[in-house]
């Protein structure tokens, strides 16, 4: 046990403390504060404390735990709201009521709560590490797997069905003649990346029902994105909607450093809105972690870990796993306040010089794996994570050092939130380097998808051409083959790139569904430019009740929307018709 | 332990004195963050406030700088308390400086207890989205971006615009709609002007709102240190009256720009690292611990509703204070020194501006159910419209359509008959929307796309005014 020996803000120094170990927790103060150590030097030990640290004296003791930041995994954790250094916020709720006193302390999971086990080995078997021993309906939409921890082998000498707290023992096993119990409960140090038996490079899609990341620049099963937008652009409502929709198993919300009215908002919108593939509740299958703006900063730079490492965890099962990170420029200025605070040599902008490789080992941690163990699985975890530029200017560290480790890159724009176009995910600066791996997948879908995909975006390429010059010499004059492709890229804009998060249709947008609807539109170009030819002008081609139909798309409810289209396909082929009829 | 401290919690050993930092050699039992009194050779006494704490040296920063401190007679002794705030229900009609000392001639509070200045965060599961609509009267707001109970909804100005009158008549005529109930009302005051909190204070007078006010003044003659425990004084009052009291409180605080200028002077006195434009690393977080106390609390009664104003430098949206906010709260109100010149008031720039709390305080049930519809072709028309006057400033307005200029003399009426209007005059929700209808009632019928049929057959004026 140490004493504390100087107190500057959120970092202790604690002295005689010979015998701990760096990451090692201990609690701190006679409040018992939690705190981490960051470092040693003879017997003095550097701690980030993890709550406020008004109040402490010198002389308080520092007392360790003799354990690094571990995760706790099992079941109980989806559906859970967890701070960064997961004590369970709903339990807290319950425990010490509205306001987050300090000294708190809960289980991140339920000790009390009996689960179903059904195993899936018998007596007998050999069973090694991240083998699948059996398993729990967690939630309607979650089968949570029980897995051999990571380190541990033997012959199972007794398992039984039936229900069970997470610290029951479900199997015995025995090794080397030793006997070691399981329960369903595994931790996991948090800052160390889980391990798993083989890599491969991602080729799914991640749907995520949003037409202009799903269509233009997807995202793959097992990648890593970045959002970086300035305020008021919606990357929160961006990762919110992810979050809801994405066709994945399970999600994980951090709000790292950010609003807790908006957090409040995620909360209770997915205790009431369901999954479309489901329709369970989408609480059943996202863990949140929720350190807002105002809670105390050093838990930023541990939230992000603590939510990887679930990712992982779910990952490990064989599942696709989407982790959404809000923001990691709140968690970067934690690293930077902790860096000054323990007088480190800053470098950019005062971000400690490690800020690119702590940004590099997190994005990393995504991936499309072979998990460890049998049966033999795949699983993947995707990362996205948001960066809030400064004014805005890209050019800022967080954003560049991101920028240097991400594959997918949706640049949100200011003047396309000012002009209310959402989502603000500009066309011309956004790139996704999985374009190519999911072809594939698309192309199941539909064989045109890359041609309408190309296509399209040489149309919006066009278009901020043509922009330039309308600026100098105004629409009218511009040839009436130019007229039609702005007639065309507006069509693109307002009929396929908006998306409204709030309308209870076009809020997710399934692949076929954007497919048909971003496929007629380009049908209608070529239809059009036929007519254009034949001696149409452009103000009346605009003027075609077609137009305003294909305007209304978005909004057809999906039982209908088939019909809708193919009718709407149909009339468009008679206007040629009718129009070659009068020539 | 208790006694020990009785007789060991003042000092004399000072060994430095620089800026307005002293150390001094370290006393068993000092807490972080805790306030200390400096006595002065010549009998003055300053507050102080420990900013660090090791087992041989103590470092307090003192208030109101370290003049006339000298190492021999001066002394300081330890309070043993952060700083709080004495609350009770009789702080409503009263004004404090920002100390949390009466100003106004009264008593002093008889507290039913102390709150610390810093608050507590509330626990996110605990929160409810804030959805209640709140109307201003002000149709650039009311229509377009909605202000709700619980959010946190800046003001970005610039020096010479008239944030101070729009601010005073949200607090003159902010209320819920149908409803009687009023709003209590804190101000904070942080380095203004004289005459802006003198401002301030005869309009909640005039209105008879002063009864139902707490004022918290910190001008720009107090001391600087002052102007950081001013808003949180505010903000801990706003908590009492909204969390323990049951009301619904609505805090303005003015200026933001003087509190992050007095966060910068003292960082930089304690020698911090800085960074952009000289403004301290954590100030995201600094800010965020002030706005983030606005909200909702499950079960609650009250709430804490927080209009700041800050002024941005040169008319900056991207400088330091601006963005930092933006970033913090639920959307901002951003007022155009373009509208100012053309004589609009409210001289609400409504692009720029934004609310994010706005779709769960509109439609039907809260405003009305065209609200949404109407929002979103507004946006399209004044757009279009501006969009084409830019144009046409370059290629002149003959070259455009006949279409086009129906667009350009909308974009006009907009500016004039919806975002203007009478500082004195409350507009209701329906009032404002009739406006809207009335503008769009000049376009062709078909332009309105983003209505549905069903509102424009409701609302639509019959004949198109010429």
């Amino acid at each position: 046990m140490g004493k504390i020996w100087r107190i500057s803000g959120p970092v202790v120094i604690a002295e005689e403390m010979r015998g701990s170990q760096v990451y090692e927790v201990v609690d701190v103060g006679d409040d018992r504060l939690t705190g981490e150590i960051i470092g040693l030097e003879q017997d003095k030990a550097v701690i980030q404390v993890y709550e406020d640290t008004t109040g402490l004296r010198v002389g308080e003791p520092v007392v360790g735990t003799g354990e690094i930041l571990m995760v706790e995994l099992g079941p109980g954790i989806v559906g859970n709201i967890y701070d960064g250094v997961q004590r369970s916020l709903v339990t807290m709720m319950g425990d010490i009521g509205d306001f987050l006193l300090r000294g708190a302390r809960t289980d991140a999971l339920d000790r009390e709560k009996k689960w179903h086990f059904t195993p899936s080995v018998k007596a007998g078997d050999e069973v090694n590490e991240g083998d699948i021993i059996g398993s729990v309906p967690e939630t309607g939409l979650i089968e949570h797997r029980i897995m051999v921890p990571i380190g541990i082998q033997g012959k199972v000498l007794e398992i039984s069905e039936g229900d069970f707290t997470v610290e029951d023992t479900i199997a015995m096993l025995e090794y080397d003649g030793q006997k070691k119990p399981l329960t369903m409960m595994q931790r996991w140090p948090a800052r160390k990346p889980r391990i798993y038996k083989e890599r491969f490079p991602p080729e799914d899609l991640l749907v995520t029902g949003t037409r202009v990341m799903d269509y233009l620049f997807p995202l793959a099963l097992g990648g890593k994105a970045a959002i970086p937008g300035g305020f008021g652009t919606g990357k929160t409502v961006n990762l919110q909607q992810m979050a809801r929709w994405s066709q994945t198993h399970l999600n994980i919300y951090v709000g790292c450093g950010e609003r807790g009215n908006e957090m409040a908002d995620v909360l209770y919108s997915f205790k009431k809105l369901r999954d479309p593939a489901t329709d369970r509740l989408l609480q059943e299958k996202e863990i949140f972690i929720a350190n807002t703006s105002n809670m105390p900063v050093v838990a930023r730079e541990i939230s992000i870990y603590t939510g990887i490492t679930m990712a992982e965890y779910f990952r490990d099962m064989g599942y696709d796993v989407l982790l959404v990170a809000d923001s990691t420029s709140r968690w970067a200025e934690a690293m930077r306040e902790i860096g000054a605070r323990l007088e480190e040599t800053p470098g950019e902008e005062g971000f400690p010089t490690y800020l690119g490789s702590r940004l590099a080992s997190f994005y990393e941690r995504s991936g499309r794996v072979q998990c460890v163990g049998k049966p033999e699985r795949m699983g993947s975890a995707t990362v996205i994570g948001s960066v809030s530029p400064p004014g805005a200017d890209f050019s800022e560290p967080v954003t560049q050092a991101t920028l240097r480790i991400v594959d997918a890159l949706y640049s949100l724009d200011v003047a396309l939130a000012n002009k209310r176009h959402f989502p603000t995910i500009n066309w011309l600066q956004s790139y996704s380097l999985y374009s190519e791996s999911v072809d594939k997948w698309w192309n199941k879908i539909s064989p045109d998808y890359t041609d309408v995909r190309n296509r399209t975006l040489i149309i919006l390429q066009n278009e901020a051409e043509l922009e330039e010059i309308v600026r100098l010499v105004g629409p009218e004059a511009l040839p009436e083959d130019d007229k039609l492709l702005l007639l065309v890229a507006r069509m693109i804009r307002e009929d396929f790139l908006m998306q409204s998060a709030y309308h209870p249709v076009d809020t997710y947008s399934s692949p076929e569904r954007s497919h048909m609807m971003l496929s007629t539109i380009i049908k209608f170009y070529d239809l059009a430019k036929e007519l254009s030819e034949s001696g149409m002008l452009v103000s009346e081609i605009s003027a075609l009740k077609h137009v305003q139909r294909i305007s209304r798309m978005k909004d057809v409810p999906h039982e209908e929307f088939e019909k809708y289209v193919k009718d709407l396909r149909a009339d468009m082929e008679k206007m040629t018709i009718e129009q070659e009829g009068g020539m | 332990m208790e006694s020990l401290q009785l007789f060991t919690r003042q000092t004399k050993a000072i060994s430095t004195a620089r800026r307005s930092l002293l150390l001094i050699e370290s006393i068993p039992g000092i807490r972080f963050n805790e306030i200390v009194e400096v006595e002065l050779g010549t009998g003055e006494t300053r507050t102080g406030q420990v900013i660090e704490v090791g087992k041989t040296t103590t470092v307090v920063q003192v208030f109101g700088g370290v003049s006339e401190v000298d190492l021999l007679n001066s002394q300081v002794r330890y309070k043993g308390e952060t700083l709080k705030l004495p609350v009770s229900p009789d702080i409503l009609g009263r004004i404090f400086d920002g100390s949390g000392n009466p100003i106004d001639g009264g008593p002093p509070i008889i507290a039913d207890s102390y709150l610390d200045i810093n608050g507590i965060p509330a626990n996110p599961a605990s929160r409810m989205p804030p959805a209640e609509f709140i109307e201003t009267g002000i149709s650039a707001i009311d229509g377009l971006n909605v202000l709700v109970r619980g959010q946190k909804l800046p003001i970005f100005s610039g020096s010479g615009l008239p944030h101070n009158k729009i601010a005073a008549q949200i607090l003159r005529q902010a209320a819920l709609r149908g409803k009687a109930e009023e709003f209590a009302i804190v101000f904070g005051a942080v380095g203004v002007s004289y005459d802006d909190a003198a401002y301030f204070i005869s309009n909640l007078e005039e209105t008879g709102a002063l009864s139902r006010a707490v004022g918290f003044i910190n001008t720009a003659s107090s001391p600087v240190i002052e102007r950081l425990s001013t808003p949180r004084l505010a903000l801990t009052a706003a908590e009492y009256l909204a969390w323990e009291q049951d009301l619904h409180v609505l805090v303005i605080l003015t200026d933001i720009t003087n509190y992050c200028d007095a966060l910068r002077e003292l960082a930089a006195m304690r020698g911090e690292i800085p960074s952009r434009r000289g403004y301290p690393g954590y100030m995201y977080t600094d800010l965020a611990s002030m706005y983030e106390r606005a909200g909702r609390i499950a079960g609650r009664e009250g709430s804490v509703t927080i209009l700041p104003i800050l002024t941005m430098p040169d008319d900056d949206i991207t400088h330091p204070i601006a963005d930092l906010t933006g970033y913090i709260t639920e959307g901002q109100i951003v007022l155009s020194r373009a509208l100012e010149r053309k004589r609009i008031y409210p001289p609400i720039d409504v692009f720029l501006s934004l609310s994010r709390m706005m779709k769960e305080g509109i439609g039907e049930g809260n405003t009305r159910e065209d609200h949404n519809n109407v929002f979103m072709q507004s946006y399209a028309v004044y757009a279009e419209g501006n969009y084409l006057r830019e144009i046409s400033t370059v290629i002149g307005s003959e070259a455009l359509s006949d279409r086009d200029r129906v667009y350009l003399d909308a974009a006009d009426r907009f500016e004039q008959e919806f975002i203007s209007q009478n500082e004195f005059t409350r507009r209701s929700v329906e009032e404002t929307l009739g406006t809207a209808w009335n503008i769009f009632s000049m376009l062709p019928r078909e332009d309105l796309k983003l209505i549905q049929e069903e509102y424009i057959k409701k609302y639509l004026p019959e004949a198109p005014k010429a």
